[in-house]
Formats: structure tokens, sequence, C-alpha cells
């Protein structure tokens, strides 16, 4: 790079103050920018931080009020990590939330797809309608229905065994993986499957062969986000099930890891961080098409 | 030709196939949703308990009887102050998180990661962890507050009424944010980039193209996070009843949880669902809001 | 001749180095003048406009605006404007609302800023529409909008973004002329983007030709069609482009109008034989399909016949040429304009 000679006249001068103006508030703005995005993070993830740190703290360095919080005053210890898994009922409720979670996904995408498909392309009367009704059923919260389904689940004898959230999440995760689907769908071109139906096939082969396949990251994202909703939910969890074993991680660890004033601190921190690292991860590997679906669904409306 | 007639079978035919498609989760909905949303209002006019399940018709009995407790008031008014103020909060923090993550910088990855994490967990764990981050004697806040000499001796964050009040709004508010910041991420990615270039081309500065350009063009996405976000807060009782269980001296119960501890944890199913139908109302103002935001996007 | 803006020496790299946006770029155009930069999609034209309006920044080189260096300075302390393809409108603001935001950027007072706004409306003729939303406009009525808002700050350079290519034909042309009277009339320095040779040749005082980042040649719209500086412009420019018969290591190069039957070229010309294989009538014109043999290489070429000639032209060998001033010849290999090579040639 070659700067021609500058003539020191005002106007070069001027510039020059100009240029150093804006080159000053650009930096000043990245600052801020950095600033405030470590700030977001510290106060987003301060808290699981501070929980690893505590799931390796000793007893005798925890129970003093007078320690550091924040560093480890007595050498760390795995131990109450080790306890996590072998002497409480973590790997039960972890279990029980995985394998509950995958059904629901597979029934929420069983249902959900082809209702989205059917609402987007099949035209027909009073899908606008539905579509609107589902909306409203995303917007009924649990709080209002608890108490009726924990009574329906207990005339279908389901009452304190996991299957009754098999039966019952699919009310939360079905419409909003409706609404998901519906964005994708509305991205994908129609020619793609008319083209499959010009080639022979019917409208279901078309729909299985050609729709299914190319919606399969819409599909993907449903996955990830109805299976973060099931994991979440508490207030099925807790009114449909007592016993220990049938428990899911959202309400096990709050009241399986804590007997009274027992609090296994290090342990319910350790199992705050096993759980949160890996939904997060996947979550954010999907984010940019939760993103696209969102912007699909609602501002192509 | 009559060859080819025969083979139209059912799957060809868009209505059919239509309403094949669409059916089992009609079924499924009205059973599990709309049903017991007809129950929930017949358990308000019963004398249904857990203990004896009979039903029975009671009349306005149940209302009388929640309408005389001085805590159902005191829920209402809680989960009103709980939402109007975690709102506020909400979409603020949403708002400024939204830009925040919108922009380009190095290691953007790891802190969309970090700043998803409250939303992303359980909220039964990380409301747990809270516990301890509010803890009467071990809380860290607390001892950063006594190691900067603000304070004396342990706040009790859980165990006076307004500080309860505050920590469960915060807690809410922390859980929330994410959320928010998303939902009007989506907004502001879909502003096309020639816009908002044009609008630096024409003069604008950082805040006058956010207030005059960005904020109008996503103002109904500002307002679907808003609703949303009320929605979620004043039906959600994980966080109140992981923290305090309403207490200290139902200082922070809300109608959601004030519903679970009498219909469950009190067997009283009738002057639980009354409790929790106080939720519809306000559920369908803010239903008919977000409709009317989204409406005004699609003509815009 | 005072120079409005001129770049020096522009490179712009992507992807860490891989990609050349614009791969050494040295341009100046003179005040009041209308330059056309013209290239394929992907060359790099709209990056040099986006460059010198500061929305990217140059990996090396100089943006001059004005008589001073602007490099670093953000787009709002250049005084320029700029028209979007999409034209840009602010969809929640009226017609008035969109003229007015450059000049309250500005800090205009609301009373001269309203003076400004409407003075630019008339001239465009949007006085009845101030109270308009975008979304209830005509194609062409936005883009007066976005005119308007773009002169409104009287800035020192307009840059205007392939601004035609959202009209559908009819209005294209319309507004074309409309696009051209108005500089005119206003007289500001114009930088034009397109990748559409009619308008290029339409409007501009100069166009630039741009290919892969770089200038393949600059100069009246006559001078870009008739001496093509290299065989991209050769090719790129026309419609049918310009034919080129490889003859040992040069190309040789006609316009497929100077290839015309034998008898109707004057003066000192080259006589080809010319298998014709199809004849396609176009509104008047003819184009003539086939092969020339027997000069270089066998090369398929295009002729253009006028609608002045009229006979009939059947499938066969027929003797076309081309008179001599129209041959152009290309270095096969840098592709770059060469010196003249012997040719056969008659006279009649």
């Amino acid at each position: 790079m070659t700067t021609p000679p500058v003539t020191l006249d005002a106007a070069a001068e001027d510039a020059g103050r100009v240029r150093r103006h804006y080159a000053r508030r650009h930096v000043m703005g990245r600052v801020g920018l950095y600033t405030l995005a470590i700030l977001a993070a510290l106060a987003s993830a301060g808290p699981f931080l501070w929980s690893s740190i505590t799931a390796t703290k000793l007893n005798a360095d925890l129970y003093n009020p007078q320690n550091n919080p924040f560093a480890y005053n007595q050498p760390a210890t795995f131990d109450h990590v080790r306890f996590l898994f072998t002497e409480t009922t973590f790997p039960t409720f972890a279990w029980n939330t995985l394998w509950v979670g995958l059904l629901v996904v597979l029934i929420t995408l069983a249902l959900g797809v082809p209702a989205a498909y059917s609402l987007t392309r099949l035209d027909l009367r009073g899908s606008g309608t539905l579509g609107i009704a589902i909306f409203f059923v995303y917007l009924i919260p649990p709080s209002l229905l608890f108490l009726s389904l924990t009574r329906m689940v207990v005339w279908l004898g389901l009452q304190d065994s996991t299957w009754s959230l098999v039966l019952i999440y699919p009310t939360i995760t079905l419409p909003v993986s409706i609404w998901l689907l519906i964005g994708f769908l509305k991205a994908l071109p129609k020619d793609v499957e008319e083209q499959a139906m010009i080639d022979g096939y019917s409208r279901g082969g078309a729909f299985l062969r050609v729709v299914v396949p190319l919606l399969f990251p819409g599909i993907v994202a449903v996955v990830v986000f109805a299976f973060t909703l099931t994991a979440s939910e508490f207030i099925y969890a807790l009114a449909f099930i007592s016993p220990t074993s049938e428990k899911v991680v959202s309400t096990g660890i709050p009241t399986e890891l804590v007997r009274g004033d027992v609090f296994h601190w290090q342990s319910l921190q350790a199992s705050n961080i096993v759980i949160a690292v890996p939904i997060a991860l996947i979550f954010n590997l999907f984010l940019a098409r939760f993103i696209a679906g969102f912007t699909m669904g609602a501002v192509k409306g | 030709m009559a060859d080819v007639a025969h083979r139209t079978r059912l799957v060809d035919r868009d209505g059919v196939l239509g309403w094949m498609f669409l059916a089992p989760t009609v079924v499924y909905v009205i059973a599990l949703v709309a049903v017991p949303f007809g129950l929930a209002i017949a358990f308000a006019f019963s004398d249904v308990t857990s203990g004896d399940p009979t039903y029975d018709w009671a009349g306005l009995e149940n209302f009388r009887r929640v309408f005389d407790d001085p805590v159902f008031w005191q829920s209402l008014w809680n989960t009103l102050v709980f939402t109007t103020v975690s709102m506020f909060f909400i979409v603020l923090f949403g708002k400024i998180l939204a830009n925040i993550l919108v922009a380009d910088f190095r290691g953007k990855w790891v802190v969309r990661f970090l700043v998803l994490l409250p939303w992303t967990t359980p909220v039964a764990l990380s409301s747990v962890s809270w516990l301890w981050l509010l803890h009467s004697i071990y809380s860290p806040i607390d001892w950063v507050l006594r190691e900067l000499g603000l304070i004396e001796t342990n706040l009790y964050w859980l165990g006076r009424p307004n500080l309860a009040m505050a920590s469960v709004i915060a807690v809410h508010v922390w859980r929330l944010v994410p959320l928010a910041a998303v939902i009007m991420m989506v907004g502001l990615l879909s502003i096309p980039r020639d816009m908002d270039e044009a609008a630096r081309i024409d003069g604008a500065g950082y805040w006058r193209r956010m207030f005059e350009v960005t904020i109008p063009l996503t103002f109904p996405l500002i307002a679907v996070a808003a609703l949303f976000g009320a929605i979620f807060t004043f039906t959600d009782m994980a966080v109140v009843y992981i923290l305090t269980r309403g207490g200290p001296n139902n200082a922070t119960q809300v109608l959601a949880s004030w519903s679970f501890l009498r219909g469950i944890g009190g067997g009283d199913i009738g002057q639980g669902a009354v409790i929790a139908l106080f939720l519809f109302p306000l559920l369908l103002i803010a239903a008919v809001l977000i409709l009317r935001a989204v409406r005004r996007m699609e003509t815009l | 001749m005072a120079v409005a803006v001129e770049v020096r020496g522009l490179r712009k790299k992507y992807d860490g180095g891989h990609v050349h946006a614009l791969d050494g770029i040295d341009l100046a155009t003179a005040e009041g003048e209308y330059l056309v930069l013209l290239g394929p999609s992907g060359c790099g034209k709209t990056t040099l406009l986006r460059t010198i309006a500061g929305l990217e920044q140059p990996t090396e080189g100089e943006v001059v605006i004005g008589g001073s260096i602007v490099n670093g300075l953000p787009p709002r302390a250049r005084r320029v404007a700029m028209v979007f393809q999409s034209y840009a409108l602010y969809p929640h603001k009226t017609v008035l609302g969109n003229i007015v935001f450059p000049l309250k950027a500005e800090g205009l007072d609301r009373t001269a800023r309203e003076k400004q706004a409407r003075w630019a409306a008339d001239l465009l003729g949007l006085g009845e529409l101030l109270d308009r939303r975008p979304r209830q406009l005509s194609g062409g009525e936005r883009q007066r909008v976005a005119l308007a808002r773009a002169m409104v700050r009287d800035p020192q350079v307009f840059l205007l973004d392939e601004p035609l290519s959202n009209l559908d034909a009819k209005l294209r042309a319309s507004a074309r002329d409309e696009l051209k009277r108005f500089q005119r009339r206003v007289g500001t320095t114009t930088i034009y983007v397109t990748h559409d040779q009619a308008e290029a040749m339409g409007l501009g005082d100069r166009i630039v030709v741009i290919d892969r980042g770089r200038v393949r040649q600059v100069g009246h719209p006559v001078e870009v069609y008739d001496d093509p500086a290299d065989t991209f412009v050769a090719r790129f420019i026309g419609s049918p482009p310009m034919n080129l018969v490889r003859r040992s290591s040069t190309l040789v190069g006609f316009r497929p109008e100077h290839l015309l039957p034998a008898h109707d070229v004057a003066g000192e010309k080259v006589v080809l034989p010319f298998a014709v294989d199809r004849v396609e009538h176009l509104s008047g014109d003819r184009h003539v399909y086939g092969t020339i043999s027997g000069f270089g290489e066998d090369t398929r070429v295009i002729s253009r016949l006028p609608a002045t000639l009229t006979e009939p032209i059947a499938e066969g060998v027929h003797d076309f040429a081309v008179d001599v001033r129209r041959l152009r010849f290309f270095d096969e290999g840098t592709g770059r304009r060469a010196d003249p090579m012997p040719v056969t040639t008659t006279h009649g």
C-alpha cells in the first residue's frame, strides 16, 4: 500500500480528523460489542461455570461460608460426581428422560409431518382455521390442563407410570412442531413433488418419496426442539408420577437428590452440568435452522 | 380408459388424503387438549377431590371458597407483578442480546452457546442450582456482596417477601431472555440487508437505524416475543415451586403454583380448577394480540 | 474536467484471500459524467459500487470522492447516494417519510427538510403520492421515490445498482429514458451498475467493462462496441456477439452485421465462402447461421442481414464478405488486440 504524498493543507487535515473520528467510533463500537457479549455470556452461563466448580468441591470446602465460592480452597474431588452416577437414581432419571423423549419425538413426527403437509399443500377447506386452532393449542399451558389430565391419566390406569408422559407430552410438542414444519414446507418448491406425481407417483407416494426426504433438515430441527421441550417439562411430570424409579430428570433431581434438609449439593450441580451442556450443544448446532423455520413460518405466514 | 380410472386410488384424492393426514392430530388434540379443557371447567363446578373422584355438581361453591381465601387474591396480584416486571426485563434484555447475537465478532459461537444455556437447560435443574446461589448461608452472591463490603450479614434472599419475589423474577428473566432474544433475532435477520445499508447510505447512525428502521420493522416480532414471554411467565410455576414453594408466607405464590398446591398437593381438584381457570381470560387476550401482531407482520 | 470519484489500485479479497472480488481496479469519473459499470454477474461490479459507497472496505487501494480519500469513513461521511436493486424503501414510512429520512439524519430542521423533500418529490412527479406507503406504489413509482430519496440531500455522486432489473420489460425502456433525462437535469455524477448491455449502451457517457475483478475496457459506447480491447469484450458486447475466426495464432473478429453477401459489400473486402444451414427471421432483420471455411479454421458464425437486404438466402454455400476495415485482430494467447495480419482481399 502506497500513500501518495499528502499536501498539508487544511482540507487534508480536516479529512484526517474526520477519519480519525470515525475510526475511534468504530473502535469504541467494537469494544462495546465485545464487552456486552462477554457480560451477556457471563450473566447467562455464570451459574453453570460456578456449578461445575461446586460439583467438584470437598464438603469442607463448600460448607464454609467464608470460603471463596468461585475457586477451590481445597483440592478438587470427583467423589460427588461418582456418587451421582453410582449411588443415586440419577442414571434411571436420565434413562427415563431419554426414552420418553425419543418416543415423544417419534409420535410428534408421525402425527405432525402429515398434518403440516396437509395444512400447507392439500388445500382443504377450513385448513386456515385449523392452523390458527393449532396455534391456540400451543398457547394453552400445562397449568390449565394438569388437573384434568391427572384425572384422565388415573382413569387410564397410567398414574405413576412414565408412559403417562409419553401419552401426554405430544400435546406440548405437536403444535409447535407443526408450526415449525409448516415453515419448512412453505420453503420447499412445489414443482418437485408435482414432478414426482407426473412421473407416476400418487400424492401419497410423492409425499413419502420426495417431500419427506427434502424436509429432512426441518425434521431434524423438530426432533431437537421437541426433545428439548420434553426434557424441560416439569408440571405434568410432577403431577402424574411419584415413585422414584418412574421419574424423569426434571422432577427426579429436585425431589430425590434433596432429602429434607440433606442436599447432595455437589451431585446436584454435577447433574445440572451433565444434562445442560449436551442439550445446549445440540441445540446450538441447529439454531440457524430453527431461526430459518420460524422466519419462514411466521413472516411468510 | 376404464383401467386408468380404476387405478385412481384413495391416495390420489387430495381431499381424502388431506383428512387422513390431519385426522390423527385432530383426534389427539381433541382427546387430550379439548376434553381436558372442558373437564377443567366441569371440575370447577364439582366437589371432586383426589380422595373422592365421583362427580357431584357443586355449583359456585368452589368459586365462593376460592374468593374467600386471601391467598387467592394475593396469588392473582403476585402473578400480575411477576408477569409485568419479568416481561419488561425479558424484552429489554432480549432486545440487547438479539442485537449482540446478530453482530459479527470472534468467538460468536461460544457466546451463543453460553447465552442459550439458561433456556435449553431443564428449568427444574437450573432452578435447583439457583437455590444454592440464593442459599441463606452459603450464597455466593452474598459472599461477593460481603467481600465488597456492601452488606454485613447475608440477605436471606428467599426468606424475605420482597427479596424472594425479586429472586423469582430474576431467575425467570434469566431463563427466558435467550428465548426472547432468539425470536427477536428472527426479526432482525428477516430485515432485508438492503434496508439497513440504504439507511447507512442515507446517513443514519447506529441509534437512528435502530429506532427508525430496525425497531419499527421488527415491532411485530418484538410483540410476539413479549406475548409469548408473558404467556410462559404467568402460566409458569416451576421456578416458584422449586425456589420458594410460594413462600415465604405466600409472598411469591402465583396462580399456577397455588392451583397446583390446592389441586394436587391438597387434593381439592375443584378449587384447583377454579384457580387455574383464571389464567384463561388473560391467555385469550395475549393470544389475540399475538395473532394481530402476526397479521400486521404479513401486511408489512 | 474535475474528477468526482476515483479509485486507485482497488483490491478486495474474500475467503482469506482466495477469491478476488476486485483485482486491482483504477478508475476515475469526470464531474457530471454518467459512468456505467458493465459485466456478467459475479464480475465484481457491485462490489466496486459498494466499496465506493463505503458498505465494504477494500483490502487494498484507495477510494477518493470529491478530492479527499474516504477509506475508513462510513457511508454517511461520504455524501454519496445509492439506489438499490430492490430500491430498499422503508416499508413503514410514507413516501414523504422515506424522502425526508436522509435529511433527518443530517439534522435539518423540520420545515427546511419538508421543503426540500417536496422540491425533490415535485421534480420526480411524486407530489400526489407523498402520503402513500411503498407497498401501494407501482414499480416505476418506487423507483422514482428511491431517486428522490437519493437526490434530496444533493450528494456528490449517485450510485445506482441495477435499478431497472425489477421492472418489467415494457416499463424498463421508459424508465431508462426517465433516468437519463433526470440525470441530465440534475447533472450529478452517476455510477451505474448493470449486466444489461442495452442499458449500458443507452445510458452511459462511458462504459467500463469488468470481468473477474478487472477492468477490461473503458470507453464511449461506440468505442467499446467497435473496438473491443480483447476477446472478452468482443464476446460480451453485441447481440449476437462478434464472430471470431482462428487463423494461425490470431483470432480475427467481425460483427455479424458486417458479414454480408459479397456483392453488397463495397470497397476492399475479404470474401468468405459461407455454408448456410439455417435462417432466422427476427422482426425485420435476418440472422443467418452457417460455417465459413477457407479463411482460417472452419468456424460457425452468424451473419445479421438488415431489413433493407431482401434477397432470399437458401441453404447452401454462398459468397459472403467483410469490409477489411471491419476486421479486428486478437492475440489468441492473451486475448488482447493484436497487429492486423495480412489477408487476401478483393475490390468490388
